[in-house]
């Protein structure tokens, strides 16, 4: 599936919207099997990362590559080339998102939501596609609600099938952007179970949380951000533990 | 359930542990029904008024003998059809060139969304009437209509004349009106539609097109369609203009038989009649319509007439009973019983 090594690479990777730099050269690697979490106050560029790794933000400049693929862009000849509508789009089939504010569609039932990324991007039949939608439903333990729409869903059974609608995609990688902020505190442990399974099935996965005790027990790499750039890297146990940098030290002492 | 409160303290239990409620007296309502009734009598009254002549013949105000005479006569009814064809036919051309140019004018492209603003102003900056009357008259134009490549060769020929017959004219003027009204329209709809649709959409790889085809258009209609209901039901009366140019649509019908007749009020009100029956028809369509177009949005989608009638009728005959029954919103008794 991986043809390279390193999942995502990000080399000076910057973003600014008019004048305000939310990214100010990001270095960062992140090793396919592996889950990374990405913690920081808010403001400090995490989310937008996350979206740059699937361009629905263009970086300003840097190099930013998935599976050795740079984001969004061909290099010819010295040069970067933006990619076409249909290039973009096929490269984001293989990228699963989920978003802070889930995004279900609403018109739509359960498995009518899980099974369109198949059916519309990939041209799976509908039987072939429902019937996977049905299997991933029942994987996040929602499989009695395959018929219901998502306004009659509480918050963590909308964010799972979140979880199931980008897992259709078969993606390699999967990007978490913030999945149980928006979460009654005794929901969200359900989807960080959903989460946990996933990451020890071996999905690549970045998440950007405030869950610390996840990040401790589940990832492989701990990512520090602070004002546009990556502040410091490490292992997560070791990291929350002692940290090394300053800004980290005082940031983990308002959060713990 | 008795917690110490000393400033409302509940009096003593009567005897049998029962405390009645009596609700708040209304005193208004009864005064509003009373002034609605007696408007209500007096316009029976003066509609059903009639005169009486010095040989003793009744003649009532408004005619309605004339008007039950032409209400289903052949030239309305043949009126009647033109009207709901200029009807369909215009809303199908401006619903179209709605999402069109509401597409265009949300487009990045400066070109493209200023020729989708400049159509927009043109078309709701000039009266329809005259609209109406420029198409009618394209032919002093172009006396000879074209298809071909501009300062080179014509492919076919046409007579204006011959295409753009009035009725054509009425279609073309009101249809192009009609498309930008509905441009803005759907693009409040398109507005409406939250940016983390269009995020989810194209996380999962979908083009823009399928975007806004599966995921953004069915969302918008929710708010699309009320004010489109209430343009087709406007486009209804307003192609009644088009008898300034001789259509036989509904007004010019009973237009053409006053003016033998001289019953100029009696066919009016069949005229009025007719609109009135087909914008209920309209607008019952619309209630079913939206109701569509409410899945997903709402938990429960609201109740078709029939249902609540039974709803209604279940509450009337249980408070007869005086019993307590829960009902749910099919009006079916619940388990209470």
């Amino acid at each position: 599936m991986w043809s390279g090594k390193l999942a995502v690479q990000a080399e000076g990777v910057r973003k600014s919207y008019g004048r305000f730099e939310a990214l100010r050269g990001i270095d960062l690697e992140v090793a396919k099997g592996q889950v990374t979490c990405l913690i920081g106050p808010s403001g400090s560029g995490k989310s937008t990362l996350l979206r740059c790794i699937n361009h629905l933000e263009k970086v300003t400049s840097g190099r930013l590559s998935v599976d050795g693929d740079l984001v969004g862009y061909r290099q010819h000849g010295g040069r970067l080339y933006e990619l076409r509508d249909k290039e973009i789009c096929a490269k984001r089939a293989q990228i699963g998102m989920v978003f802070q504010r889930f995004n279900l569609f609403p018109h739509m039932t359960a498995i009518e939501n899980v099974a369109l990324g198949p059916i519309c991007v990939k041209r799976e039949a509908r039987s072939v596609a429902e019937e996977r939608a049905r299997k991933l439903l029942d994987r996040v333990g929602l499989a009695d609600k395959v018929a219901s729409y998502p306004s009659q869903l509480s918050g963590g059974q909308q964010q799972r099938i979140a979880i199931a609608r980008a897992l259709a995609m078969e993606p390699k990688l999967m990007l978490f952007d913030e999945p149980t902020s928006a979460l009654d505190p005794e929901l969200v442990g359900e989807v960080l179970d959903a989460m946990r399974t996933l990451a020890e099935e071996g999905m690549t996965m970045i998440v950007v949380t405030h869950e610390v005790g996840f990040a401790r027990e589940v990832a492989d790499a701990l990512v520090f951000m602070d004002e546009g750039v990556v502040v410091e890297t490490g292992q997560p146990r070791e990291m929350l533990a002692s940290p090394k940098n300053e800004r980290t030290r005082s940031f983990l002492a308002k959060v713990l | 359930m008795t917690s110490p409160n000393p400033a409302g303290a509940p009096e003593a239990r009567p005897p049998g542990g029962v405390v009645t409620a009596v609700p708040v007296r209304h005193p208004g309502r009864w005064v509003a029904g009373a002034v609605v009734v007696l408007l209500a009598a007096m316009l029976v009254h003066t509609l059903a008024y009639s005169w009486t002549d010095r040989y003793g013949q009744h003649t009532p105000r408004y005619q309605w003998n004339v008007i039950g005479q032409y209400f289903a006569a052949k030239p309305v009814l043949l009126g009647l059809e033109i009207t709901i064809e200029l009807t369909v036919l215009a809303m199908v051309i401006g619903i179209f060139l709605g999402i069109v140019f509401a597409v265009m004018r949300l487009s990045t492209n400066p070109l493209v969304s200023g020729a989708s603003w400049l159509y927009i102003w043109f078309f709701r900056g000039t009266p329809v009437l005259v609209q109406v009357v420029f198409w009618n008259f394209i032919a002093y134009l172009y006396p000879q209509l074209t298809l071909g490549i501009p300062f080179g060769p014509a492919f076919f020929h046409f007579s204006a004349n011959a295409v753009v017959t009035p009725f054509v004219a009425g279609v073309i003027a009101l249809g192009l009106n009609e498309g930008a009204y509905m441009s803005e329209i759907v693009r409040a709809g398109i507005l409406s539609v939250d940016e983390g649709q269009t995020e989810a959409a194209h996380a999962l790889g979908m083009t823009r097109g399928q975007t806004l085809r599966r995921i953004v258009l069915p969302q918008a209609m929710r708010v699309i369609i009320p004010p489109a209901g209430n343009e087709t039901i406007s486009m209804l009366k307003t192609s009644s203009l088009v008898s300034v140019i001789s259509v036989a649509e509904l007004l010019f019908s009973v237009e053409l038989i006053y003016s033998r007749t001289y019953e100029i009020v009696p066919m009016l009100m069949v005229a009025c009649i007719w609109y009135l029956i087909v914008t209920t028809i309209l607008s019952i369509g619309q209630y079913y319509v939206e109701r569509h177009f409410a899945k997903g949005a709402l938990r429960e989608l609201p109740p078709t007439p029939y249902q609540r009638l039974r709803r209604r009728v279940a509450v009337f005959t249980l408070s007869q009973e005086n019993t307590i029954l829960q009902i749910d919103s099919l009006g079916r008794p619940g388990p209470g019983q």
